[in-house]
Protein backbone atom coordinates (compact mmCIF):
# COMPACT_ATOMS: atom_id res chain seq x y z
CA UNK A 1 0.00 0.00 0.00
CA UNK A 2 1.40 3.17 -0.92
CA UNK A 3 0.74 6.52 0.88
CA UNK A 4 0.49 9.67 -1.06
CA UNK A 5 2.86 12.16 -0.84
CA UNK A 6 2.31 14.63 1.63
CA UNK A 7 3.55 17.62 -0.33
CA UNK A 8 1.48 20.37 -1.90
CA UNK A 9 -1.94 18.36 -1.36
CA UNK A 10 -4.66 20.56 -1.16
CA UNK A 11 -6.99 21.13 1.68
CA UNK A 12 -9.54 18.77 0.37
CA UNK A 13 -7.21 15.84 0.30
CA UNK A 14 -6.02 16.53 3.32
CA UNK A 15 -9.08 16.53 4.63
CA UNK A 16 -10.15 13.58 2.71
CA UNK A 17 -6.87 11.64 4.77
CA UNK A 18 -8.85 12.16 7.50
CA UNK A 19 -11.39 9.35 7.00
CA UNK A 20 -9.18 7.11 4.73
CA UNK A 21 -6.03 7.03 6.42
CA UNK A 22 -4.82 4.23 5.19
CA UNK A 23 -6.67 3.35 1.65
CA UNK A 24 -5.27 3.04 -1.85
CA UNK A 25 -5.86 6.24 -3.51
CA UNK A 26 -8.48 6.50 -5.83
CA UNK A 27 -7.49 8.99 -7.66
CA UNK A 28 -7.09 8.96 -11.92
CA UNK A 29 -4.06 8.89 -13.91
CA UNK A 30 -3.62 12.26 -13.69
CA UNK A 31 -3.34 12.62 -9.63
CA UNK A 32 -1.33 8.93 -9.80
CA UNK A 33 1.19 10.68 -13.09
CA UNK A 34 1.70 13.86 -10.13
CA UNK A 35 2.45 11.58 -7.48
CA UNK A 36 5.40 9.71 -9.69
CA UNK A 37 6.58 13.07 -10.40
CA UNK A 38 6.43 14.56 -6.86
CA UNK A 39 8.27 11.14 -5.60
CA UNK A 40 11.00 11.55 -8.39
CA UNK A 41 11.64 14.97 -7.30
CA UNK A 42 11.49 14.19 -3.80
CA UNK A 43 13.81 11.88 -4.43
CA UNK A 44 16.18 14.42 -6.85
CA UNK A 45 16.23 16.76 -3.55
CA UNK A 46 17.59 13.51 -1.13
CA UNK A 47 20.36 12.85 -3.54
CA UNK A 48 21.76 15.98 -3.80
CA UNK A 49 21.25 16.55 0.60
CA UNK A 50 23.33 13.05 0.89
CA UNK A 51 26.14 14.65 -0.30
CA UNK A 52 26.41 16.61 2.74
CA UNK A 53 25.86 15.04 6.00
CA UNK A 54 22.96 13.80 7.44
CA UNK A 55 21.84 13.31 10.66
CA UNK A 56 21.73 10.04 12.46
CA UNK A 57 18.66 10.80 14.09
CA UNK A 58 16.12 13.50 14.17
CA UNK A 59 13.28 14.05 17.06
CA UNK A 60 10.14 15.46 16.41
CA UNK A 61 7.44 17.38 18.91
CA UNK A 62 4.47 16.36 16.97
CA UNK A 63 2.46 20.05 18.48
CA UNK A 64 -0.43 21.50 16.89
CA UNK A 65 -3.02 19.55 15.69
CA UNK A 66 -5.82 20.69 18.02
CA UNK A 67 -5.26 23.85 16.71
CA UNK A 68 -5.07 22.73 13.14
CA UNK A 69 -8.82 21.11 13.82
CA UNK A 70 -9.77 24.59 15.30
CA UNK A 71 -8.42 25.98 12.67
CA UNK A 72 -9.68 23.88 10.07
CA UNK A 73 -13.39 23.49 12.03
CA UNK A 74 -12.87 19.59 12.17
CA UNK A 75 -14.15 17.39 14.88
CA UNK A 76 -12.70 16.14 17.97
CA UNK A 77 -10.30 13.91 17.44
CA UNK A 78 -9.81 14.91 13.81
CA UNK A 79 -6.94 16.96 14.37
CA UNK A 80 -4.60 14.05 16.05
CA UNK A 81 -6.18 11.96 13.02
CA UNK A 82 -4.39 14.36 10.35
CA UNK A 83 -0.89 14.14 12.32
CA UNK A 84 -1.07 10.74 12.35
CA UNK A 85 -1.24 11.29 8.08
CA UNK A 86 1.45 13.99 8.63
CA UNK A 87 4.02 11.31 11.08
CA UNK A 88 3.44 8.90 8.53
CA UNK A 89 4.29 10.97 5.53
CA UNK A 90 7.93 12.85 7.49
CA UNK A 91 8.70 8.81 8.04
CA UNK A 92 8.73 8.14 4.58
CA UNK A 93 10.54 11.20 3.87
CA UNK A 94 12.95 10.29 6.59
CA UNK A 95 13.87 6.95 5.95
CA UNK A 96 13.80 7.42 2.24
CA UNK A 97 16.45 10.20 3.26
CA UNK A 98 18.55 7.43 5.10
CA UNK A 99 17.60 8.38 8.70
CA UNK A 100 18.41 5.44 10.83
CA UNK A 101 16.25 7.11 13.68
CA UNK A 102 13.00 9.00 14.13
CA UNK A 103 11.60 9.24 17.75
CA UNK A 104 8.23 11.53 18.03
CA UNK A 105 6.75 12.71 21.52
CA UNK A 106 3.44 11.31 20.83
CA UNK A 107 1.99 11.80 24.39
CA UNK A 108 3.63 13.26 27.83
CA UNK A 109 2.91 12.43 31.01
CA UNK A 110 1.86 16.18 31.69
CA UNK A 111 -1.14 15.19 28.81
CA UNK A 112 -2.80 13.14 31.38
CA UNK A 113 -4.06 16.15 33.05
CA UNK A 114 -6.29 17.12 30.00
CA UNK A 115 -9.72 16.09 30.15
CA UNK A 116 -10.60 12.10 30.24
CA UNK A 117 -12.76 11.99 27.14
CA UNK A 118 -9.81 13.72 25.33
CA UNK A 119 -7.33 11.41 26.59
CA UNK A 120 -9.48 8.71 26.10
CA UNK A 121 -10.07 9.42 22.60
CA UNK A 122 -6.35 9.65 22.40
CA UNK A 123 -5.72 6.57 23.85
CA UNK A 124 -7.94 4.96 21.75
CA UNK A 125 -7.00 6.20 18.69
CA UNK A 126 -3.32 5.01 19.58
CA UNK A 127 -4.18 1.82 19.37
CA UNK A 128 -6.02 1.51 16.62
CA UNK A 129 -2.79 3.03 14.36
CA UNK A 130 -0.55 0.68 16.19
CA UNK A 131 -2.78 -2.33 14.97
CA UNK A 132 -3.04 -0.51 11.32
CA UNK A 133 0.73 0.12 11.43
CA UNK A 134 1.64 -3.70 12.20
CA UNK A 135 -0.80 -4.59 9.05
CA UNK A 136 1.36 -6.29 6.46
CA UNK A 137 1.34 -3.49 3.87
CA UNK A 138 2.45 -0.60 6.36
CA UNK A 139 5.18 1.43 6.17
CA UNK A 140 6.79 -0.39 8.81
CA UNK A 141 7.47 -3.69 7.10
CA UNK A 142 8.18 -1.80 3.90
CA UNK A 143 11.54 0.24 5.51
CA UNK A 144 11.94 -2.82 7.90
CA UNK A 145 11.23 -0.40 10.81
CA UNK A 146 11.57 -1.78 14.56
CA UNK A 147 9.23 -0.02 17.05
CA UNK A 148 10.28 1.22 20.31
CA UNK A 149 7.49 2.50 22.80
CA UNK A 150 9.55 4.88 25.33
CA UNK A 151 8.04 5.87 28.76
CA UNK A 152 6.25 5.02 31.66
CA UNK A 153 4.25 2.40 30.20
CA UNK A 154 2.38 1.57 33.55
CA UNK A 155 0.73 4.40 32.93
CA UNK A 156 -1.11 3.24 29.98
CA UNK A 157 -4.38 1.84 30.09
CA UNK A 158 -3.94 -1.82 29.10
CA UNK A 159 -5.00 -2.29 25.45
CA UNK A 160 -2.76 0.51 24.28
CA UNK A 161 -0.10 -1.06 26.84
CA UNK A 162 -0.84 -4.49 25.00
CA UNK A 163 -0.89 -2.89 21.58
CA UNK A 164 2.62 -1.36 22.05
CA UNK A 165 4.24 -4.58 23.82
CA UNK A 166 3.03 -6.41 20.63
CA UNK A 167 4.07 -3.92 18.20
CA UNK A 168 7.88 -4.18 20.15
CA UNK A 169 7.58 -7.79 20.04
CA UNK A 170 6.61 -7.92 16.11
CA UNK A 171 9.32 -5.71 14.89
CA UNK A 172 11.95 -6.69 17.31
CA UNK A 173 14.14 -8.30 14.44
CA UNK A 174 13.78 -5.54 12.23
CA UNK A 175 17.27 -3.78 11.91
CA UNK A 176 16.81 -1.48 8.61
CA UNK A 177 15.18 1.48 10.61
CA UNK A 178 13.92 2.43 14.18
CA UNK A 179 10.83 4.36 15.25
CA UNK A 180 10.95 5.50 19.14
CA UNK A 181 7.55 6.67 19.89
CA UNK A 182 7.67 8.77 23.22
CA UNK A 183 4.39 8.07 25.54
CA UNK A 184 3.57 8.48 29.22
CA UNK A 185 6.98 10.03 28.51
CA UNK A 186 8.93 12.97 30.28
CA UNK A 187 12.28 13.51 30.61
CA UNK A 188 11.71 14.28 34.60
CA UNK A 189 10.46 10.58 34.95
CA UNK A 190 13.02 9.17 32.75
CA UNK A 191 15.65 10.88 35.03
CA UNK A 192 13.96 9.88 38.30
CA UNK A 193 13.84 6.22 36.47
CA UNK A 194 17.12 6.06 35.71
CA UNK A 195 18.11 7.18 38.86
CA UNK A 196 16.47 4.39 41.18
CA UNK A 197 17.49 1.68 38.38
CA UNK A 198 21.31 2.65 39.11
CA UNK A 199 20.56 2.36 42.93
CA UNK A 200 19.07 -0.56 42.95
CA UNK A 201 21.83 -2.35 40.51
CA UNK A 202 24.35 -1.01 43.10
CA UNK A 203 22.31 -2.36 45.94
CA UNK A 204 21.87 -5.70 44.29
CA UNK A 205 25.86 -5.32 43.45
CA UNK A 206 26.37 -4.93 47.21
CA UNK A 207 24.13 -7.87 48.27
CA UNK A 208 25.79 -9.91 46.27
CA UNK A 209 29.00 -9.73 47.30
CA UNK A 210 28.06 -9.42 51.05
CA UNK A 211 26.28 -12.80 50.60
CA UNK A 212 29.39 -14.18 48.81
CA UNK A 213 32.15 -13.33 51.48
CA UNK A 214 30.03 -14.57 54.09
CA UNK A 215 29.03 -17.70 52.95
CA UNK A 216 32.51 -18.45 52.36
CA UNK A 217 34.48 -17.50 55.63
CA UNK A 218 37.47 -18.98 55.36
CA UNK A 219 37.66 -18.58 50.81
CA UNK A 220 40.66 -18.00 48.96
CA UNK A 221 39.73 -14.82 47.40
CA UNK A 222 42.02 -13.47 44.55
CA UNK A 223 44.76 -15.26 46.40
CA UNK A 224 44.52 -14.39 49.85
CA UNK A 225 43.90 -17.23 52.69
CA UNK A 226 42.04 -15.57 55.52
CA UNK A 227 40.37 -16.83 58.48
CA UNK A 228 37.36 -15.24 58.81
CA UNK A 229 35.88 -16.88 61.86
CA UNK A 230 39.16 -16.24 64.37
CA UNK A 231 39.50 -12.40 62.54
CA UNK A 232 35.66 -12.11 63.46
CA UNK A 233 35.69 -13.17 66.97
CA UNK A 234 38.98 -11.36 67.98
CA UNK A 235 38.41 -7.60 66.57
CA UNK A 236 36.27 -7.80 63.65
CA UNK A 237 35.99 -4.34 62.22
CA UNK A 238 39.60 -4.44 61.44
CA UNK A 239 39.83 -7.88 60.32
CA UNK A 240 37.16 -7.30 57.48
CA UNK A 241 38.65 -4.64 56.65
CA UNK A 242 42.30 -5.78 55.89
CA UNK A 243 39.82 -8.33 54.35
CA UNK A 244 38.62 -5.50 51.73
CA UNK A 245 42.02 -4.42 51.17
CA UNK A 246 43.51 -7.01 50.58
CA UNK A 247 41.06 -7.76 47.86
CA UNK A 248 41.66 -4.24 46.56
CA UNK A 249 45.14 -4.51 46.58
CA UNK A 250 45.00 -8.02 44.34
CA UNK A 251 43.06 -6.39 42.05
CA UNK A 252 40.30 -3.72 40.59
CA UNK A 253 38.02 -2.47 43.22
CA UNK A 254 35.11 -4.15 41.16
CA UNK A 255 36.45 -7.24 42.41
CA UNK A 256 34.82 -6.73 45.72
CA UNK A 257 31.21 -6.80 43.83
CA UNK A 258 32.72 -9.44 41.48
CA UNK A 259 34.11 -12.06 43.27
CA UNK A 260 35.41 -15.33 42.17
CA UNK A 261 35.58 -17.25 45.35
CA UNK A 262 35.74 -21.05 46.26
CA UNK A 263 33.35 -22.46 48.76
CA UNK A 264 34.72 -24.06 51.87
CA UNK A 265 33.16 -26.80 53.76
CA UNK A 266 34.24 -24.88 57.33
CA UNK A 267 31.15 -24.71 59.61
CA UNK A 268 30.33 -21.78 61.65
CA UNK A 269 27.87 -20.69 64.47
CA UNK A 270 25.07 -18.91 63.71
CA UNK A 271 26.09 -16.09 65.83
CA UNK A 272 29.27 -15.93 64.14
CA UNK A 273 27.63 -15.32 60.89
CA UNK A 274 25.31 -12.97 62.11
CA UNK A 275 27.71 -10.35 63.17
CA UNK A 276 30.37 -10.99 60.66
CA UNK A 277 27.07 -9.86 58.17
CA UNK A 278 26.76 -7.02 60.05
CA UNK A 279 30.15 -6.08 59.88
CA UNK A 280 30.87 -6.72 56.36
CA UNK A 281 27.85 -4.70 55.79
CA UNK A 282 29.09 -1.80 58.14
CA UNK A 283 32.57 -1.85 56.37
CA UNK A 284 30.54 -1.75 52.90
CA UNK A 285 28.72 1.12 53.85
CA UNK A 286 31.78 2.95 54.94
CA UNK A 287 33.81 1.75 51.89
CA UNK A 288 31.07 3.12 49.98
CA UNK A 289 31.26 6.41 51.91
CA UNK A 290 35.05 6.46 51.36
CA UNK A 291 34.51 6.03 47.79
CA UNK A 292 36.66 2.87 47.55
CA UNK A 293 33.95 0.76 46.87
CA UNK A 294 32.54 1.46 43.51
CA UNK A 295 30.07 4.52 43.17
CA UNK A 296 26.96 5.40 40.75
CA UNK A 297 28.53 6.68 38.24
CA UNK A 298 27.13 8.71 34.86
CA UNK A 299 27.23 5.51 32.85
CA UNK A 300 25.63 3.51 34.94
CA UNK A 301 22.36 6.38 34.92
CA UNK A 302 22.77 6.72 31.09
CA UNK A 303 22.47 3.22 30.56
CA UNK A 304 19.08 3.06 32.52
CA UNK A 305 16.93 6.26 30.70
CA UNK A 306 14.89 4.94 28.38
CA UNK A 307 16.29 6.19 25.27
CA UNK A 308 19.20 4.41 25.89
CA UNK A 309 18.10 2.25 23.00
CA UNK A 310 18.84 5.45 20.33
CA UNK A 311 22.13 7.60 19.73
CA UNK A 312 21.10 11.08 21.10
CA UNK A 313 19.19 13.08 18.49
CA UNK A 314 20.92 15.17 15.96
CA UNK A 315 17.85 17.70 15.54
CA UNK A 316 15.14 18.78 17.59
CA UNK A 317 12.07 19.82 15.95
CA UNK A 318 8.75 21.18 17.43
CA UNK A 319 6.24 22.59 15.64
CA UNK A 320 3.94 25.34 15.90
CA UNK A 321 6.43 28.13 16.75
CA UNK A 322 7.02 27.30 20.54
CA UNK A 323 9.93 27.78 22.26
CA UNK A 324 10.03 25.04 24.72
CA UNK A 325 11.33 21.59 25.11
CA UNK A 326 8.02 20.60 27.54
CA UNK A 327 9.77 17.99 29.57
CA UNK A 328 10.91 15.96 26.06
CA UNK A 329 14.63 14.98 25.78
CA UNK A 330 16.02 17.12 28.14
CA UNK A 331 18.86 14.71 28.82
CA UNK A 332 19.75 14.08 25.30
CA UNK A 333 19.79 17.14 23.77
CA UNK A 334 22.66 19.00 25.19
CA UNK A 335 24.39 19.20 21.56
CA UNK A 336 21.00 19.13 19.09
CA UNK A 337 20.17 22.24 17.91
CA UNK A 338 16.42 22.86 18.06
CA UNK A 339 14.46 23.95 15.24
CA UNK A 340 10.28 25.22 15.90
CA UNK A 341 9.17 26.14 12.75
CA UNK A 342 5.94 27.71 12.85
CA UNK A 343 4.01 25.48 11.15
CA UNK A 344 1.18 23.04 12.81
CA UNK A 345 2.22 19.73 13.03
CA UNK A 346 -0.33 17.94 10.40
CA UNK A 347 0.70 20.53 8.09
CA UNK A 348 4.50 19.79 8.05
CA UNK A 349 5.84 19.18 5.01
CA UNK A 350 8.93 18.26 2.85
CA UNK A 351 10.34 21.87 2.65
CA UNK A 352 10.33 22.10 6.45
CA UNK A 353 12.27 19.06 6.39
CA UNK A 354 14.70 19.82 3.57
CA UNK A 355 15.27 23.20 5.31
CA UNK A 356 15.98 21.88 8.91
CA UNK A 357 18.70 19.31 7.43
CA UNK A 358 20.03 22.05 5.59
CA UNK A 359 20.71 23.89 8.49
CA UNK A 360 22.29 20.89 10.45
CA UNK A 361 24.93 20.93 7.44
CA UNK A 362 25.38 23.67 7.77
CA UNK A 363 26.37 23.82 11.81
CA UNK A 364 27.70 20.06 11.40
CA UNK A 365 31.09 20.95 12.49
CA UNK A 366 30.54 23.03 15.10
CA UNK A 367 28.38 20.41 16.20
CA UNK A 368 30.73 18.01 15.81
CA UNK A 369 33.11 19.80 17.89
CA UNK A 370 30.64 20.45 20.81
CA UNK A 371 29.53 16.37 21.12
CA UNK A 372 33.37 15.73 21.34
CA UNK A 373 33.35 18.20 24.27
CA UNK A 374 30.74 16.53 26.17
CA UNK B 1 4.20 44.01 7.44
CA UNK B 2 3.28 44.56 11.17
CA UNK B 3 6.23 42.65 12.35
CA UNK B 4 8.61 44.54 10.12
CA UNK B 5 7.36 47.97 11.45
CA UNK B 6 7.79 46.57 14.60
CA UNK B 7 11.77 45.73 14.11
CA UNK B 8 12.15 49.20 12.23
CA UNK B 9 10.67 51.01 15.57
CA UNK B 10 12.90 48.86 17.76
CA UNK B 11 16.04 49.18 16.21
CA UNK B 12 14.93 53.09 15.71
CA UNK B 13 14.65 52.90 19.79
CA UNK B 14 17.93 51.21 19.71
CA UNK B 15 19.77 54.01 17.99
CA UNK B 16 18.01 57.16 19.71
CA UNK B 17 18.84 55.10 22.92
CA UNK B 18 15.18 55.62 24.70
CA UNK B 19 13.94 52.87 26.82
CA UNK B 20 9.95 52.40 26.10
CA UNK B 21 10.16 49.13 26.07
CA UNK B 22 12.96 48.95 28.57
CA UNK B 23 10.79 50.29 30.56
CA UNK B 24 7.47 47.87 29.59
CA UNK B 25 9.71 45.09 30.46
CA UNK B 26 11.05 46.30 33.46
CA UNK B 27 6.84 46.89 34.98
CA UNK B 28 6.78 43.79 33.67
CA UNK B 29 9.58 41.73 35.32
CA UNK B 30 8.35 43.75 38.37
CA UNK B 31 4.99 41.90 37.77
CA UNK B 32 6.57 38.29 38.23
CA UNK B 33 6.17 37.42 34.77
CA UNK B 34 10.06 37.01 34.37
CA UNK B 35 11.06 35.74 37.46
CA UNK B 36 14.68 33.93 36.43
CA UNK B 37 16.23 34.58 33.55
CA UNK B 38 19.37 32.02 32.49
CA UNK B 39 21.68 32.59 29.69
CA UNK B 40 23.96 30.33 27.95
CA UNK B 41 27.06 31.78 26.75
CA UNK B 42 29.50 30.16 24.35
CA UNK B 43 32.68 29.01 26.28
CA UNK B 44 34.80 31.03 23.70
CA UNK B 45 32.76 33.88 23.85
CA UNK B 46 32.23 33.76 27.73
CA UNK B 47 36.02 35.05 27.72
CA UNK B 48 34.76 38.37 26.78
CA UNK B 49 34.13 39.52 30.28
CA UNK B 50 32.78 43.25 29.27
CA UNK B 51 30.76 41.72 27.45
CA UNK B 52 28.97 39.80 29.62
CA UNK B 53 28.95 42.63 32.68
CA UNK B 54 27.27 44.85 29.57
CA UNK B 55 24.67 42.32 29.22
CA UNK B 56 24.11 42.39 33.17
CA UNK B 57 23.74 46.03 33.28
CA UNK B 58 21.22 45.93 30.48
CA UNK B 59 19.46 43.20 32.40
CA UNK B 60 19.78 45.47 35.54
CA UNK B 61 18.34 48.29 33.82
CA UNK B 62 15.06 46.82 32.75
CA UNK B 63 14.50 45.06 36.33
CA UNK B 64 15.39 41.20 35.67
CA UNK B 65 17.43 41.07 39.05
CA UNK B 66 17.93 37.02 39.07
CA UNK B 67 20.31 35.81 36.46
CA UNK B 68 21.98 32.33 35.89
CA UNK B 69 24.65 32.65 33.63
CA UNK B 70 25.83 29.09 32.06
CA UNK B 71 28.48 28.24 29.93
CA UNK B 72 29.84 24.59 29.33
CA UNK B 73 33.27 24.72 30.08
CA UNK B 74 32.86 27.09 33.37
CA UNK B 75 34.92 30.23 31.84
CA UNK B 76 32.21 32.36 33.58
CA UNK B 77 32.67 30.70 36.96
CA UNK B 78 36.25 31.52 36.30
CA UNK B 79 35.48 35.24 35.79
CA UNK B 80 33.24 35.49 38.79
CA UNK B 81 35.55 37.84 40.84
CA UNK B 82 35.53 40.06 37.74
CA UNK B 83 32.17 40.15 37.29
CA UNK B 84 30.97 40.96 40.80
CA UNK B 85 33.87 43.51 41.23
CA UNK B 86 32.35 45.58 38.23
CA UNK B 87 28.95 45.11 38.87
CA UNK B 88 28.42 46.60 42.37
CA UNK B 89 24.48 45.60 43.59
CA UNK B 90 25.04 42.27 42.63
CA UNK B 91 25.49 39.03 44.82
CA UNK B 92 25.96 35.15 44.40
CA UNK B 93 23.10 32.92 44.94
CA UNK B 94 24.97 31.50 47.41
CA UNK B 95 24.97 34.31 49.47
CA UNK B 96 21.01 34.80 48.97
CA UNK B 97 19.11 32.79 52.07
CA UNK B 98 15.56 33.32 51.24
CA UNK B 99 13.76 31.80 48.23
CA UNK B 100 15.78 33.74 45.01
CA UNK B 101 13.00 34.96 43.10
CA UNK B 102 11.66 37.03 46.13
CA UNK B 103 14.26 38.91 47.49
CA UNK B 104 14.05 42.52 47.45
CA UNK B 105 14.72 44.08 44.03
CA UNK B 106 17.61 46.04 45.20
CA UNK B 107 20.22 43.84 44.38
CA UNK B 108 21.14 41.28 41.35
CA UNK B 109 21.32 37.77 42.21
CA UNK B 110 23.84 35.55 39.84
CA UNK B 111 24.15 31.85 39.62
CA UNK B 112 27.03 30.55 37.71
CA UNK B 113 26.78 26.82 36.24
CA UNK B 114 28.57 24.81 33.89
CA UNK B 115 28.17 21.30 32.42
CA UNK B 116 29.41 19.65 36.06
CA UNK B 117 26.38 20.78 37.55
CA UNK B 118 23.70 19.03 34.96
CA UNK B 119 24.39 15.26 34.30
CA UNK B 120 27.49 14.89 36.80
CA UNK B 121 25.33 16.67 39.73
CA UNK B 122 22.75 14.36 38.93
CA UNK B 123 25.46 11.12 39.16
CA UNK B 124 26.28 12.59 42.21
CA UNK B 125 22.76 12.95 43.62
CA UNK B 126 21.92 9.32 43.50
CA UNK B 127 25.09 8.48 44.90
CA UNK B 128 23.64 10.82 48.11
CA UNK B 129 20.41 8.69 47.69
CA UNK B 130 21.97 5.79 47.88
CA UNK B 131 24.19 6.24 50.60
CA UNK B 132 21.47 7.68 52.94
CA UNK B 133 19.01 4.71 51.94
CA UNK B 134 21.65 2.52 52.57
CA UNK B 135 22.70 3.84 56.03
CA UNK B 136 19.06 3.23 56.45
CA UNK B 137 18.43 -0.06 55.36
CA UNK B 138 15.87 1.45 53.37
CA UNK B 139 17.00 0.47 49.72
CA UNK B 140 13.67 -1.43 49.06
CA UNK B 141 11.04 0.80 50.36
CA UNK B 142 12.25 4.05 48.71
CA UNK B 143 13.30 2.71 45.66
CA UNK B 144 10.78 0.95 44.98
CA UNK B 145 8.46 3.38 45.00
CA UNK B 146 9.43 5.76 41.83
CA UNK B 147 6.71 8.71 42.98
CA UNK B 148 8.36 8.89 46.10
CA UNK B 149 11.69 8.85 44.55
CA UNK B 150 11.51 12.59 42.94
CA UNK B 151 11.27 14.44 45.76
CA UNK B 152 14.29 13.00 47.33
CA UNK B 153 16.03 13.62 43.99
CA UNK B 154 15.27 17.33 44.26
CA UNK B 155 16.52 17.80 47.62
CA UNK B 156 19.65 15.50 46.73
CA UNK B 157 20.13 17.79 43.98
CA UNK B 158 19.91 21.06 46.20
CA UNK B 159 22.21 19.41 48.63
CA UNK B 160 25.55 18.79 45.83
CA UNK B 161 25.01 22.76 45.01
CA UNK B 162 21.59 23.06 42.65
CA UNK B 163 20.34 25.69 44.40
CA UNK B 164 18.51 27.80 41.65
CA UNK B 165 15.48 27.90 40.10
CA UNK B 166 14.11 26.87 37.15
CA UNK B 167 14.53 29.52 34.47
CA UNK B 168 11.78 30.74 33.08
CA UNK B 169 13.28 32.30 29.94
CA UNK B 170 16.66 31.03 28.22
CA UNK B 171 18.73 33.22 26.29
CA UNK B 172 21.47 31.46 24.01
CA UNK B 173 24.10 33.49 22.62
CA UNK B 174 26.07 31.09 20.48
CA UNK B 175 26.03 30.05 16.79
CA UNK B 176 22.90 27.72 17.13
CA UNK B 177 19.58 27.47 19.45
CA UNK B 178 20.80 24.90 22.03
CA UNK B 179 21.02 24.69 25.48
CA UNK B 180 24.57 22.85 25.72
CA UNK B 181 24.30 21.01 28.51
CA UNK B 182 22.15 22.96 30.96
CA UNK B 183 20.70 21.46 33.48
CA UNK B 184 18.59 18.85 32.36
CA UNK B 185 15.75 19.35 34.85
CA UNK B 186 15.86 22.80 35.20
CA UNK B 187 14.66 23.71 31.73
CA UNK B 188 11.47 21.54 32.02
CA UNK B 189 9.13 24.80 30.18
CA UNK B 190 11.58 26.83 29.95
CA UNK B 191 11.26 29.26 26.47
CA UNK B 192 14.49 29.40 24.86
CA UNK B 193 15.26 31.83 22.46
CA UNK B 194 18.25 32.02 20.33
CA UNK B 195 20.17 35.36 20.53
CA UNK B 196 22.87 34.76 17.61
CA UNK B 197 27.13 35.28 18.76
CA UNK B 198 27.94 36.97 21.78
CA UNK B 199 30.15 39.23 19.92
CA UNK B 200 26.57 41.02 17.70
CA UNK B 201 24.23 41.12 21.13
CA UNK B 202 22.39 44.35 20.99
CA UNK B 203 20.17 45.53 23.19
CA UNK B 204 16.47 45.83 21.31
CA UNK B 205 17.22 42.28 20.53
CA UNK B 206 17.57 41.53 24.45
CA UNK B 207 13.99 43.96 25.17
CA UNK B 208 12.45 42.02 22.09
CA UNK B 209 13.09 38.13 23.13
CA UNK B 210 12.28 39.89 26.93
CA UNK B 211 8.70 41.20 25.28
CA UNK B 212 7.82 38.68 23.14
CA UNK B 213 8.54 36.38 26.65
CA UNK B 214 5.58 38.29 28.44
CA UNK B 215 3.07 36.97 25.51
CA UNK B 216 4.10 33.25 25.51
CA UNK B 217 0.97 31.22 27.02
CA UNK B 218 1.93 27.95 28.83
CA UNK B 219 -0.37 25.21 29.20
CA UNK B 220 1.33 22.58 30.57
CA UNK B 221 0.46 20.20 28.27
CA UNK B 222 -3.37 20.45 29.36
Amino acid sequence: MKFSSHTGLSQTLQVSLLNTPMQKSSGGITSHLLGGLCCYLRRCIFSVLSVGPLPNHITFIMDGNRRFAKKRNLGEGDGHKAGFSALLSILRYCYELGIKYVSVYAFSIDNFRRKPKEVQSVMDLMREKIEELLQQESIINEYGIRIHFIGNMQLLTEPVRVAAEKAMRVTANNQERVLLICIAYTSTDEIVHAVQESCKDKWNQIQASKEGKVSNGGSKINGLDLHFRDSCRDNATEACSSLHKGVKDAGEKDALLEQNSEKHSDNYSEGEITSCNGIVEITEERKYKQGETASIKLVDIEKHMYMAVAPDPDILIRTSGEDRLSNFLLWQTSACPLYAPKVLWPEIGLRHLVWVVLNFQRHHFYLEKKKKQF
Amino acid sequence: MELITCIILLLLLDILGFNYYGTFCKSLSAHGKLQYLAIVIESEDAHQTSKVVKLLQWLDSVGVKNVCLYDMNGVLKKSKETIFQTLKNAKSIEEVNEDVTHHAPDHMTLEFISYVDGKEAVAKAANLIFVKNFKQHNIGGVLDHQISLEPHLNQALQIVGCKGPEPDLLLVYGLVRSHLGFPAWRIRYTEIVHMGSLNFMRYGSLIKAIYNFTKVRHNYGT
